[in-house]
């Protein structure tokens, strides 16, 4: 096919003819696309357009088009925004600390659970840690607020154990990170540990063996054969996450916070949500979106280039 | 060498320990939620571990079972996960298998077309504009239309299609089928387990949505489950109070706490995730494997 191809690029009239002709012998296909693409350009690529209101003064009534120019009020307006700055460093804030303690932990869960002998246990185990994953935030933050509850919650019934006072730990600014972290943890690591566990899966038995003959003992072998072998999968994903450090949790922060915790759990999605969905500020509220997604893109399309060039495989 | 093994069946013991602890944390929010939803007020207003409910008591379900705006959420959210999940595989499916076509004329075209959708997407306030535009507000269509092609699963259809063999399809065409037929004939038969997988993110994924339902729903009657635990959630939040207990209205007898009603609502929310998940989980697996490989 490559050659095929190679060979009529010299002759442009007949390419032109055979793509034509192949085209025509796929029509069909084309003709399958068609809807897909017709609901994306709806659904995805429309909304693109409406984004331009982030540099308009925007009333539905006069609509996106008609709407006038602002000249960059809605920008300027961002950086002396305390909310809006308050909301972008909580946003980094929470993303660091779910890369720096989250992250770790599935790499951390699928080696001791590499450990295991016992399959049945093993798999056990495996089921039920990402049973969590499949729930939604609305549900989980249910669970979540139970467990930290005043009235029943065996956290504080253990605090009253001591002899301490029960803590209203879902208003109390001190806990409100600590716990987004927890249940991040909670809801995410078995799920997170699939992939390291199949790469340990593949990892070449001749290597324990050989580790086993210099007289390597059971964690030397997990920290020099096991930890290495899974390392560039670590990397890879490690950059990613990297490259969406403006996600720091929309679905879980909105269904756990409210207004007594703002001052640290305030994120930019949650902003835009509050400021253009309840407070109606469409323009601004697309604005700060924008800024979102403009850092987050070039982010992310950096952490993509930096894997390609370190590995050879890109994400797609 | 005696005192090494016996190190390492040490560790053996800890890590065991370890992940049976683990399991149980895992589970106790889910076991504590049924045990809630089966209590009645008094023994919901005490701290403590609650592992089994002091009488079990089905107050919070009849509740739930006899209030309509839940029954009629719960309907609504069967319907929009077979819709939505119906809609979705469609499209993968018509979307994925001409893209895996290595000789399909501007191909990279296409592709590109589609995975750009992944990347860049208007936000949270284009999308709403949008839906207002088309005049969706409050329509159920709003729920599985948005959602309905998925570029992720067209990606990962797509490199399953690519690893098919390609001699079959090829004579079958020779043989005078057109591409539909090699399509309905070969390929999806042979494409079950893709197919299942992407069917199950797909239903899960409707089942769980609630944004969109948030945003664009403001009709009780066309509310799905989720809204339904999330409104209880509010409520509690502004009173600020989970000791108010649900009084009256459609009630019987003794009284329930919000939080037995909400427990019980989340129990029957999540019950059918849960009781085909042990049967069903492999396809997960498979799924993320197939789509973590790239194309």
């Amino acid at each position: 096919m490559q050659t095929v191809l190679e060979k009529v690029e010299t002759k442009p009239e007949r390419k032109v003819n055979t793509t034509w002709v192949q085209m025509k012998k796929m029509k069909m296909l084309y003709f399958m696309m068609f809807i897909p693409m017709a609901m994306l350009f709806i659904f995805h690529y429309i909304p693109l357009y409406g984004i331009i209101i982030a540099f308009k003064d925007f009333s539905p009534g006069l609509g996106i088009w008609d709407s006038p120019w602002n000249n960059f009020e809605h920008f300027k307006r961002l950086f002396s925004d305390f909310l809006f700055l308050r909301a972008l460093e909580n946003t980094v804030v929470i993303s660091l600390l779910k890369i720096i303690i989250v992250f770790p932990a599935p790499i951390l869960f699928a080696i001791l659970l590499n450990e295991i002998k016992n399959e049945k246990f093993k798999k056990v185990t495996q089921s039920i840690s990402y049973l969590p994953h499949f729930m939604s935030w609305v549900i989980l933050s249910a669970m979540v607020i139970e467990v930290f509850s005043p009235q029943r919650g065996i956290i504080n019934y253990f605090i009253t154990l001591v002899g301490g006072d029960p803590i209203n730990f879902m208003s109390d600014k001190a806990s409100f990170i600590p716990i987004l972290i927890l249940t991040d943890m909670w809801k995410e690591i078995g799920w997170g540990a699939i992939i390291y566990l199949a790469s340990i899966a593949s990892i070449d038995p001749g290597l324990y063996e050989a580790a086993e003959m210099d007289g390597a003992g059971r964690f030397r072998k997990m920290i020099h054969v096991t930890l290495p072998s899974i390392m560039p999968m670590v990397i890879i994903l490690f950059i990613l996450r990297l490259g969406s450090v403006l996600n720091a949790g929309f679905d879980q922060i909105l269904n756990l916070y409210n207004p007594l915790v703002y001052e640290v759990a305030d994120i930019i999605d949650t902003y835009v949500f509050r400021s253009g969905l309840e407070q109606m500020q469409f323009d601004y509220a697309t604005a700060v979106g924008l800024f979102k997604n403009v850092v987050g893109i070039v982010l992310i399309l950096t952490a993509n280039a930096i894997i390609r060039r370190k590995s050879e495989h890109g994400i797609w | 060498m005696g005192a090494a093994r016996k190190k390492l069946s040490l560790f053996d013991i800890f890590n065991v320990t370890c992940f049976t602890l683990f399991s149980m944390l895992v589970i106790y929010p889910f076991w504590q939620t049924i045990v809630l939803s089966f209590s009645d007020a008094n023994a919901s207003s005490s701290l403590g571990v609650h592992l089994w409910p002091d009488r079990w008591i089905t107050d919070a379900y009849e509740f739930v079972f006899s209030y309509g705006n839940i029954m009629k959420a719960y309907l609504n959210t069967i319907i929009r996960t077979v819709a939505g999940t119906i809609l979705i595989v469609t499209f993968t499916v018509l979307a994925a298998y001409p893209l895996s076509k290595k000789e399909l004329p501007y191909r990279n075209f296409f592709t590109i077309f589609f995975l750009i959708a992944m990347f860049f997407s208007g936000g949270i306030i284009p999308d709403y504009l949008l839906i207002k535009n088309l005049g969706l507000l409050d329509n159920s269509l709003s729920l599985i239309l948005p959602s309905a092609v998925n570029v992720f699963f067209i990606i990962i259809m797509r490199n399953y299609f690519m690893t098919i063999d390609k001699g079959i399809e090829e004579s079958a065409i020779i043989d005078g089928a057109n591409y539909f037929q090699v399509l309905t004939k070969i390929i999806l038969p042979i494409s079950k387990p893709v197919i299942a997988t992407v069917a199950l993110w797909a239903a899960v994924f409707h089942w769980n949505e609630w944004f969109h339902a948030l945003v664009y729903i403001q009709d009780d009657a066309k509310s799905v489950l989720q809204i339904v635990v999330r409104d209880m959630l509010t409520a509690m939040d502004l009173s600020n109070n989970s000791s108010t207990a649900v009084g009256g209205g459609g009630m019987s007898g003794s009284d329930l706490l919000l939080s037995n009603v909400r427990a019980a609502t989340v129990i029957i929310s999540i019950g059918p995730i849960v009781l085909v998940y042990p049967f069903v989980q492999k396809y997960f697996i498979k799924g993320i494997m197939i789509g973590s490989l790239k194309g």
